[in-house]
């Protein structure tokens, strides 16, 4: 076992699957200053800066995919999706579907996502419900650094086109390029477990779309992604302290979505808490809902998510996004 | 050229039969510029389509049987009923088309990365209308190409309409010098002279395939069916009094309501609709820009060589439509 930070173990992951696979090519905005290593390493080939032209560079890595490479694309934030979203939406998901199974898309959008650094309601949405929604896309959001790893290798080996989406609250690398920018002036609650942790030695892929239980619990089931699990977590051992004991679920893929595992627990626990970083409208929070009615349950549900555009001023950011005691305030009820 | 022709004349039959469900876009009237261009291609050549691929797809190889059956949702079609004559996919080919207008520019970059990894020296090329250039995609595209140096050939076919407005009144500049302000050297040609096609598209992509970065053709041409089959304004150019017949009355009661514009706006109104109309049937009616009818004056084959070569076309395509119109195994009445 090895211990690495979030950023690295994306980066040391990346590396190993290009040091593999020749065909694994970098290219999105900024990529030889943000991905140095990578660039000085494989060269000018294989890790290009694009312009900033998001529709351009993504919908060349629908066709560099289809016609031989493995790319991985980089928007600086998935909020830049917007701008492209035909590239994924319109073209990467349809390729499979529309070619009758006969052509396959497989490339990988990287991209930061996430609050609670004060970059305001433009530059720190997760969306990855909006993204889950369209068919033929595959959308993970790893919490730690292992996870982090281990996904991108399996999103590196994927056929079909994967977004994957990393923390900027967990990576220190985002988290200094759009937080600090070198000042030792601000600070953020980040979560320890997901900044730094162990890795294994050699990359594994881990399965899209299999939850990882972080805890079991037989009162209640917290299920989320990123860095609402964390806060789950640290809500799920206060709670415990109350004599309240509860599961916390880490969804790790939001396409495809490991409905089972919620299913399974909450059948046992008979409660659940969603807890999502994303707008609570049309999203992961519903989505669960639904898995558990068509499952024939009909439990206890709350759910902790954003309600409007994350603000700017930090203490109403702090409110917006899932916090430890929205979580605990929510299982309470939940328990009462 | 001639076979590309009879097989969109009976791909229209069928649409007019009710056979072909949605929109139809054919290329009736640009064979001069498919065939001039996708002459020079090889194999590991890739191209990127629009919506009026069907064509381009044959001109690359792909069966007429596999296009047609596609166009009539057929299991046995190119991709299996699953795409339709807007988004036709031939891997084995490295052809691909889209139906959002602009997509081929960014798809084509994709396919010429992966071209300058895997298969140096071969190229891509990109197909779309002039009112593709008005997309941000595409500009990027141009972009994106001249940075990266991609062997990518723009072809731009112009018939002057962007669907039912007239592309100069929504276009600034000249696309030539766009292109060229883009990076991007090109040229304009007469897309109803295939030769004309064929001795630009060469030099350009020679070029492209030396590594000395993309071109960009802009062939004038003349579609007699206009943006789509069954056109509305062509159906009233064509049949002014029959067309507009309803329309009369919904039209005089706008242009005598009591509220809206002034009286002068509101003839203006009218008088640029009528101009609309008139330069549809001044521009896009009548056959002098023929490119099948130009060529065959130009090679002067004798006619009875030209009557064989003529129903030797026909009935090819006639054993292809049998083909795809052959009633499912176990079906009914085959696909409708």
């Amino acid at each position: 076992m090895r211990e690495m930070t979030y950023a690295r173990a994306i980066e040391d992951a990346l590396a190993e699957a290009m040091e593999a696979d020749e065909r694994v090519v970098v290219f999105g905005e900024d990529v030889r200053a943000l991905r140095m290593n990578l660039f000085v390493r494989f060269g000018p080939r294989r890790v290009r800066n694009a312009p900033i032209s998001e529709s351009a560079f993504l919908g060349a890595a629908v066709g560099a995919a289809m016609a031989g490479l493995r790319p991985v694309a980089e928007l600086i934030m998935i909020d830049f999706l917007a701008v492209a979203a035909d590239a994924l939406v319109n073209q990467a998901a349809k390729v499979e579907a529309f070619s009758g199974g006969r052509w396959k898309v497989p490339m990988v959008l990287r991209a930061g996502c996430g609050g609670g650094y004060g970059d305001g309601g433009q530059h720190e949405q997760a969306l990855w419900g909006w993204l889950a929604h369209v068919p033929g896309i595959k959308v993970v959001a790893p919490s730690t650094p292992a996870d982090a790893g281990g996904l991108l290798t399996a999103a590196i080996a994927d056929e079909g086109p994967v977004v994957f989406l990393e923390h900027q609250l967990l990576s220190e690398d985002w988290l200094d390029y759009l937080g600090a920018g070198g000042r030792t002036t601000v600070s953020y609650d980040v979560p320890a477990a997901g900044r730094r942790g162990e890795v294994p030695d050699r990359w594994e892929p881990i399965p899209l779309g299999e939850a990882a239980v972080c805890r079991t619990g037989s009162d209640l089931t917290i299920a989320g992604v990123g860095v609402g699990i964390h806060r789950a977590a640290e809500a799920a051992s206060l709670l415990a302290g109350e004599g309240l004991s509860a599961s916390v679920i880490d969804l790790r893929s939001l396409a495809p979505l490991d409905r089972g595992a919620v299913v399974a627990d909450v059948r046992r626990t008979g409660r659940l808490l969603v807890v999502d970083e994303d707008y609570r409208d049309f999203g992961l929070t519903g989505e669960l809902a639904a898995a558990l009615l068509e499952a024939g349950l009909a439990p206890r549900y709350a759910r902790v998510a954003v309600e409007g555009t994350i603000p700017f001023d930090p203490a109403r950011e702090r409110a917006a996004l899932p916090s430890v005691e929205r979580i605990v305030s929510g299982a309470r009820r939940l328990l009462a | 050229m001639l076979v590309c022709r009879r097989v969109e004349e009976a791909i229209a039959v069928l649409w007019h039969d009710g056979r072909i469900s949605g929109e139809m876009h054919l290329g009736i009237g640009e064979e001069g510029i498919n065939a001039g261009v996708l002459d020079h291609l090889g194999e590991g050549d890739a191209v990127a389509l629009d919506h009026r691929g069907t064509a381009g797809m044959i001109l690359r190889g792909v069966g007429i049987a596999a296009v047609v059956g596609e166009c009539l949702g057929s299991p046995r079609g190119l991709c299996g009923g699953m795409g339709g004559h807007m988004h036709l996919y031939s891997k084995e080919r490295l052809a691909a088309s889209s139906g959002i207008v602009g997509a081929a520019g960014p798809a084509a970059c994709g396919f010429a990365l992966a071209a300058q990894h895997l298969r140096p020296g071969r190229i891509a090329v990109a197909f779309f209308g002039e009112a593709a250039m008005n997309q941000g995609m595409l500009m990027e595209a141009m972009n994106l190409a001249a940075a990266w140096e991609l062997p990518v050939l723009f072809v731009c076919r112009d018939n002057g309409m962007a669907i039912t407005t007239p592309s100069p009144s929504v276009t600034g500049g000249d696309l030539e010098e766009r292109a060229r302000g883009l990076g991007v050297p090109g040229t304009t040609v007469d897309g109803a002279d295939v030769e004309s096609v064929w001795e630009a598209a060469r030099g350009m992509i020679d070029r492209a395939r030396g590594g000395r970065g993309p071109g960009f053709l802009r062939a004038t041409c003349v579609r007699p069916d206009g943006h789509f089959l069954g056109d509305p304004l062509l159906r009233i150019a064509r049949k002014p009094l029959a067309e507009l017949r309803p329309r009369i009355g919904p039209l005089a009661s706008a242009a005598t309501a009591s509220e809206g514009a002034s009286i002068g706006e509101r003839v203006a109104g009218l008088g640029e609709i009528a101009s609309i109309l008139g330069r549809v049937a001044r521009t896009q009616l009548g056959s002098g820009r023929d490119p099948v009818a130009r060529l065959r004056n130009r090679l002067g084959i004798p006619s009875d060589a030209l009557a064989k070569l003529e129903s030797e076309v026909e009935a090819l395509v006639a054993t292809a439509m049998e083909e795809a119109l052959r009633p499912e195994p176990g079906a009914g009445t085959g696909a409708g």
